[in-house]
């Protein structure tokens, strides 16, 4: 099989990495990639939609897995399908919805891969009513480090099964999964959007809709300071009894970079005012396509160049419960006041942990915005490290690129348990990551 | 003037487990066909036999194929117009293999005239009668701009698919009389494991364009087409520059 010699960046653009790429089309080559891995390792390259390093492996080999995207089993009348770790789960959700189902969880873009799903074991905005997205898998079809694939499941592969959800890719390459869709109505949620004037009403109205709405979201403005801090836009929303005729979505691109100084507190300031005073201050309700709620940013194909050639760093952290309402005032302080709030922060809450080890979940209250990449940017994020860590949180993978080793180490205390399976299945570090090397996962 | 198409359409994809046959597979169910995929990893082409089941509800079967084993396509023909009853067939099959890997092993171009020309001819020459006899339908051979013009680069694989190209003139004649329309595609640069990292490579399309060309170039009954359509234009000038001056050039 041919490879090729690539540079390659997360979702972000702020850390990238030269790799020898390989791109399989069929499962049996798979195995091959894993005999032909070099010192460095190999990690998979899905969607490409992880924001840090965790898709990255400079220096070593990755496996691109997009062209291995087809649906292998549908069984219309159960809802449960089989398919290849490379197919778009926004792809997965059109094709169901058209036979009367949802994928249960799905993360804020269709372009992400149901590998890099599991691999991170995303979260939606319905985690409080369907938890993450490894929840509803029942079984991955998994190309362990030694080449051997193995078909585990959450019963008869317990370690090796939390190891793999969310475990980053490290366990071996996945090549398929069977999941159990979710029977839904139509293919539309009626949604409700009302202004939240701070963040204790904020606070408030989450607490009060996490149980009574299927999707609970809130777009905060993470620019507003003062009396107005924590401000934003609660949106929940419901399975629609009846659909939508979706018009045929029109995919912008971004046809070049903005200029770095494009983004400054002035013009993300504006936006986020103008972004506010949209919705009307009684709220109003309507009746929105399922993935239109679920993927607003899909409609510009590449906006992640909107933050220019250096790229941008995403940060996002979950807080218990207890500790999030002074810990959120604390973070968002620090970050208006460092003046780089970004243009669209999402707040919403988590229902509780996930199946695997380093699951990101816990229930609480996950914030996450972007920086863009100018000087300064890590010592911010180190301070909103500090914060998340002292308020008993924890930082996702699929957005981290600046993380410590230690503060991981402190915020996923399931790590032990990680190391001691990778231990077993890959006692040769066949698989590795950017993202493992600067994290230490392996210790 | 032009057979209409009747229907049920079935495609018969021979090499049905590469990107452009996959993309074929998808593009012509959505448009209502129904699929024969034809091929010799047969695991793998029930994983695309079930992809478009799921994404179109159209049928899909697999069938066993090896291209190289010409005595087989006799009873290969026979047996996929059985399943079929009617016939589409579209040959997107090949062996490309580096001019230099071929020099250090003569094997390799064996191998790519067996695939590519011999191959080819064996089962289209099997089919040919079939096609004849149901009065209609289409043949759609994914040839490449390789036989335009015997290049330094690769002119094993292009004198393979040059000797393809005539033999599809010919045919083309044949099965005009009976109302089959027979159609040579010339892609320039596809985005296929064959030529993922390969150096030089520009303008490259990807196999959901390609497939989407071919589906689109059948159906229009055309002659011979270049995919994407500028090739046209780069092989005309590749093919007029005077040969005096060609042997010196390194493309």
């Amino acid at each position: 099989m041919r490879t090729r010699q690539m540079e390659l960046c997360g979702w972000g653009r702020a850390l990238t990495a030269t790799v020898r790429a390989w791109r399989p089309e069929r499962a049996s080559a798979v195995t091959e990639v894993l005999r032909a891995a070099r010192e460095d390792g190999v990690i998979v390259h899905g969607g490409g939609r992880s924001y840090g390093d965790a898709p990255l492996n400079d220096g070593g080999d990755v496996v691109m897995t997009g062209r291995l995207d087809r649906i292998i089993a549908a069984d219309w009348q159960t809802g449960e399908v089989a398919c290849e770790a490379g197919v778009a789960v926004g792809e997965l959700m059109r094709i169901a919805l058209e036979h009367g189902y949802a994928v249960p969880v799905s993360p804020g873009t269709g372009f992400a891969t149901i590998g890099g799903c599991i691999a991170n074991d995303v979260h939606g905005k319905n985690h409080d009513r369907h938890g993450s997205f490894c929840d509803h898998v029942d079984w991955i079809d998994l190309a362990l480090p030694d080449g051997a694939v193995r078909r585990i499941t959450p019963d008869a592969d317990e370690d090796l099964f939390a190891a793999t959800v969310g475990g980053i890719g490290l366990t071996g390459i996945m090549l398929a999964a069977g999941l159990k869709l979710r029977p839904v109505p139509s293919n539309a949620v009626d949604m409700t959007e009302t202004p939240a004037r701070d963040l204790e009403a904020f606070l408030e109205m989450q607490e009060a809709s996490r149980d009574r709405h299927t999707y609970v979201v809130g777009w905060i403005d993470a620019t507003a300071r003062g009396r107005r801090l924590g401000r934003g836009i609660l949106e929940t929303a419901d399975d629609s009894q009846s659909a939508v005729t979706a018009p045929p979505r029109r995919r912008r691109r971004m046809p070049v970079e903005m200029p770095g100084f494009a983004m400054n507190r002035l013009s993300v300031g504006l936006f986020n005012a103008l972004y506010y005073h949209r919705v009307p201050g009684r709220g109003r309700t309507r009746r929105v396509p399922l993935a239109q709620f679920l993927y607003p940013l899909d409609a510009i194909e590449d906006w992640n160049r909107l933050y220019g050639k250096r790229g941008f760093y995403q940060f996002q952290c979950v807080l218990p419960d207890a500790e999030a309402p002074a810990g959120l005032r604390k973070i968002l302080a620090e970050i208006a006041g460092a003046g780089r709030g970004s243009f669209l922060a999402v707040l919403k809450t988590l229902g509780g942990e996930g199946r695997g080890h380093l699951s990101f979940p816990l229930r609480g209250y996950t914030l996450a915005l972007d920086f863009p990449a100018k000087p300064g940017v890590t010592e911010l994020l180190g301070r909103l490290e500090r914060l998340t860590l002292d308020h008993g949180g924890r930082i996702y993978l699929a957005k981290d690129g600046a993380m410590t080793p230690q503060s991981f180490a402190t915020m996923y205390p399931r790590l032990d348990e990680f190391r001691a399976v990778l231990e077993t299945v890959d006692p040769d570090r066949v698989m590795d990551s950017s993202m493992a090397r600067r994290l230490k996962i392996r210790g | 003037m032009a057979a209409k198409d009747p229907q049920p359409q079935v495609w018969l994809v021979l090499g049905a487990s590469s990107s452009v046959a996959r993309a074929f597979a998808r593009v012509a169910a959505e448009d209502g066909a129904d699929l024969i995929l034809a091929g010799r990893d047969l695991e793998d082409l029930k994983c695309t036999a079930a992809d478009v089941v799921a994404r179109t509800g159209r049928a899909a079967e697999v069938l066993d194929f090896d291209a190289e084993d010409l005595a087989s396509h006799e009873g290969f023909a026979a047996e996929a117009v059985r399943r079929a009853g009617f016939l589409n067939v579209f040959l997107t099959f090949g062996a490309m293999p580096e001019q230099e890997e071929i020099d250090a092993d003569f094997a390799l171009a064996e191998r790519a005239i067996a695939v590519n020309y011999s191959g080819a001819v064996s089962v289209l020459h099997r089919l040919a009668p079939y096609l004849e006899a149901q009065g209609a339908g289409h043949v759609v051979v994914l040839s490449s701009v390789a036989g335009d013009r015997g290049r330094l680069k690769n002119y094993v694989y292009g004198s393979a698919k040059a000797g393809l190209n005539t033999y599809l003139q010919g045919l083309r004649a044949r099965l005009f009389r009976k109302g089959v329309s027979v159609t040579t595609i010339k892609p320039g640069f596809m985005d296929t494991d064959m030529t993922w990292g390969l150096d030089g490579m520009f303008l490259v399309a990807s196999p959901d364009e390609v497939a989407r060309a071919c589906l689109k170039a059948a159906k229009k009954r055309r002659h011979v087409v270049y995919v994407p359509f500028f090739w046209w234009g780069i092989m005309t000038i590749i093919r007029h520059i005077p040969e005096f001056i060609f042997k010196k050039m390194n493309i």
